[in-house]
């Protein structure tokens, strides 16, 4: 008997050790695969912070050779080696708020439209159109803004404006000098045109969150379309319509390539909105490669700073909007 | 309605005039010859090998990171700080300016090295890669029910057997449609390769050199004022468009798969 207990309990002791050695060997590979993860996670921190710290270690020789006069200074003069970034931000701020002022209108009319009146049969293919629209390129808007619309603009439009509001007092100046096609106004149509089809989706999604429930109440009490969307789907969405109209403004203020194309890269600030100006990406694009001097690549370096610091600061206030309303939707 | 009307026009009259300028300039000679210098014919050739060659490193280098990262997200520390702070920041990274990560990385790759490289362009569209592909693997690993991963425990499988063989396996098709939509994302992407990859006039596959790629040859021939190169800017535009169209559509086509099961 004790002749055969040995052997088995040998193979016991083998199987449990072989066990634990495999359990061990899990823990082993769980650990590693979820410091590895984690790890990842860690890194896209690093990307982001990684951004911010070069930017600044690069436009450091900017800001101490003009210190905060850099952010007010209109002058940007590569042979005197003075620099200014108040022409590019003056051009990125308006052409992005002309750009809104006309996609948001139209966007959300595209998304009422998907949302409340668009035929069943028609809101699929309306709305994967407009989604795969969003995903072209901007170079592509940007080539045919050159060649298409500006000179349409030049020939068509912008003469008969000129003369339009020639005497009119404020206008004149808004809209005056030369129809060159390429220019802030351009820009901002163009802009406009490349926003569109993301604030319309966004604001579709954010508007097919209102529960039917309220929509059907309102109908049934007698409402018509218009005041359904304006008293009810608007008001429950409006954190998230905002949100996804600073989505849209975060990628207006960032683009670069549909802008450069159209812009004219003339570091001024003119009252004319037909007058070419520049914006910080289109500046940084035209002109990085061409940069010679520290301090001329160093001051470019600083606009994209400023750029980044600016879509960041919008960009984080769209999330928290968008997360409020998730938070909404979830109760 | 008249909203949405002219919206809708606005947008497919572009997609009708590139078509229309696009397709008179297609030929064989556009994927087989090298851009010409100014005022003589030629193709493409060497910006549609070196936009390839860039989208792929870019692709390769930062899937697995965007996976990994969003796999953290979803799994392990679905509800740890850290994972709040992550998801932020990923969503900013997710539409922050191109041109931004362009000079980011001039500054760590293409000043060391002193000089502008295939390799750079590639490591500056990774960084675009990563923050979508974190957000597609996130969304997608959450839909995978509980009760599969639970199955997969109570049977005795680690937690990472579990994401590995489990969850990565029902989302897979999921997984794939965040890689395709990158894609699609970066091989349109110019701002980021000016300064970065620069541009090439000649057949190079060497990513230690400068590189051409078809978005930076097409900003820099529609800005030119030679007719051979304008028609070859339409061009390449329509052949980015055709692309990333046609990536879009098998990216909605597999998402549209996982979503029903």
């Amino acid at each position: 008997m004790a002749q055969i207990a040995v052997p088995q309990n040998q193979m016991v002791s083998s199987a449990a050790a072989a066990r634990s050695a495999a359990v061990r060997r899990f823990a082993l590979n769980d650990a590693f695969f979820r410091g590895l993860t984690r790890s990842a996670a860690i890194v896209v921190l690093l990307i982001l912070g990684g951004t911010i710290l070069s930017l600044i270690l690069g436009s450091l020789p900017a800001f101490q050779a003009f210190g905060f006069g850099f952010l007010t200074t209109e002058i940007w003069n590569p042979v005197t080696k003075k620099f200014g970034a108040l022409a590019p931000i003056y051009g990125t701020v308006v052409t992005s708020f002309i750009a809104m002022l006309i996609a948001v209108p139209l966007g959300l009319g595209i998304a009422v439209f998907l949302t409340e009146l668009c035929p069943p049969a028609l809101r699929r293919p309306i709305g994967i159109a407009i989604e795969l629209l969003a995903g072209i390129p901007s170079i592509i808007y940007g080539i045919w803004g050159l060649f298409v619309f500006a000179p349409f603009l030049q020939v068509y439009v912008q003469p008969y404006v000129i003369a339009l509001f020639g005497n009119v007092p404020l206008l004149s100046s808004l809209f005056a000098g030369p129809p060159y096609g390429i220019g802030m106004l351009t820009a901002s149509l163009i802009l406009a045109i490349m926003v569109l089809p993301f604030v319309a989706s966004v604001s579709r999604d954010v508007f097919d969150t209102v529960p039917p429930m309220l929509k059907e109440s309102a109908y049934g009490v007698g409402c018509t379309t218009w005041e359904v969307v304006k008293n009810v789907v608007i008001p429950f969405t409006r954190v998230g319509v905002i949100g996804g109209v600073m989505l849209g403004l975060g990628r207006a203020l960032g683009e670069t390539m549909a802008v450069t194309f159209v812009i004219g890269n003339a570091h001024r600030i003119s009252p004319s909105l037909f007058a070419p100006g520049t914006t910080i990406s289109a500046s940084i694009a035209n002109e990085f490669t061409e940069a010679v001097g520290d301090l001329y690549t160093s001051s470019l370096i600083a606009l994209g700073l400023i750029l980044f610091v600016i879509t960041f600061i919008v960009l984080a206030i769209a999330k928290i909007m968008l997360m409020r309303l998730e938070a909404q939707a979830g109760r | 309605m008249v909203a949405a009307a002219i919206g809708l026009a606005g947008l497919f009259m572009i997609i009708v005039v590139l078509f229309w300028q696009g397709f008179s300039g297609l030929s064989l000679a556009v994927f087989t010859e090298m851009t010409p210098p100014p005022g003589s014919s030629g193709g493409l050739l060497n910006a549609i090998a070196g936009s390839l060659i860039m989208t792929t490193i870019g692709v390769m280098v930062g899937t697995p990171l965007g996976i990994l990262a969003g796999t953290y997200l979803a799994e392990y520390g679905r509800y740890s700080k850290l994972a709040v702070v992550v998801r932020f920041i990923n969503d900013i990274l997710l539409s922050a300016p191109s041109i931004v990560i362009g000079l980011f990385v001039y500054e760590i790759i293409v000043v060391p090295m002193g000089h502008f490289s295939g390799f750079a362009g590639s490591i500056a569209l990774a960084v675009l890669v990563v923050p979508i592909v974190v957000r597609t693997t996130e969304n997608m690993l959450n839909l995978v029910p509980n009760t599969l991963r639970e199955a997969g425990s109570a049977l005795g499988m680690p937690r990472s057997l579990v994401i590995r063989r489990i969850a990565y396996r029902t989302v897979s098709a999921g997984l794939l449609t965040g890689v395709l939509l990158a894609i699609a994302r970066i091989s349109g992407e110019t701002a980021p390769l000016l300064f970065t990859a620069l541009n090439n006039q000649f057949w190079s596959t060497n990513v230690l050199q400068p590189m051409s790629s078809l978005p930076t040859v097409i900003f820099q021939f529609a800005l030119s004022p030679y007719k051979e190169w304008q028609q070859l800017a339409w061009t390449g535009a329509l052949i980015i468009t055709l692309a990333v169209l046609a990536l879009s559509i098998a990216a909605r086509a597999l998402s549209a798969q996982t979503t029903q099961k």
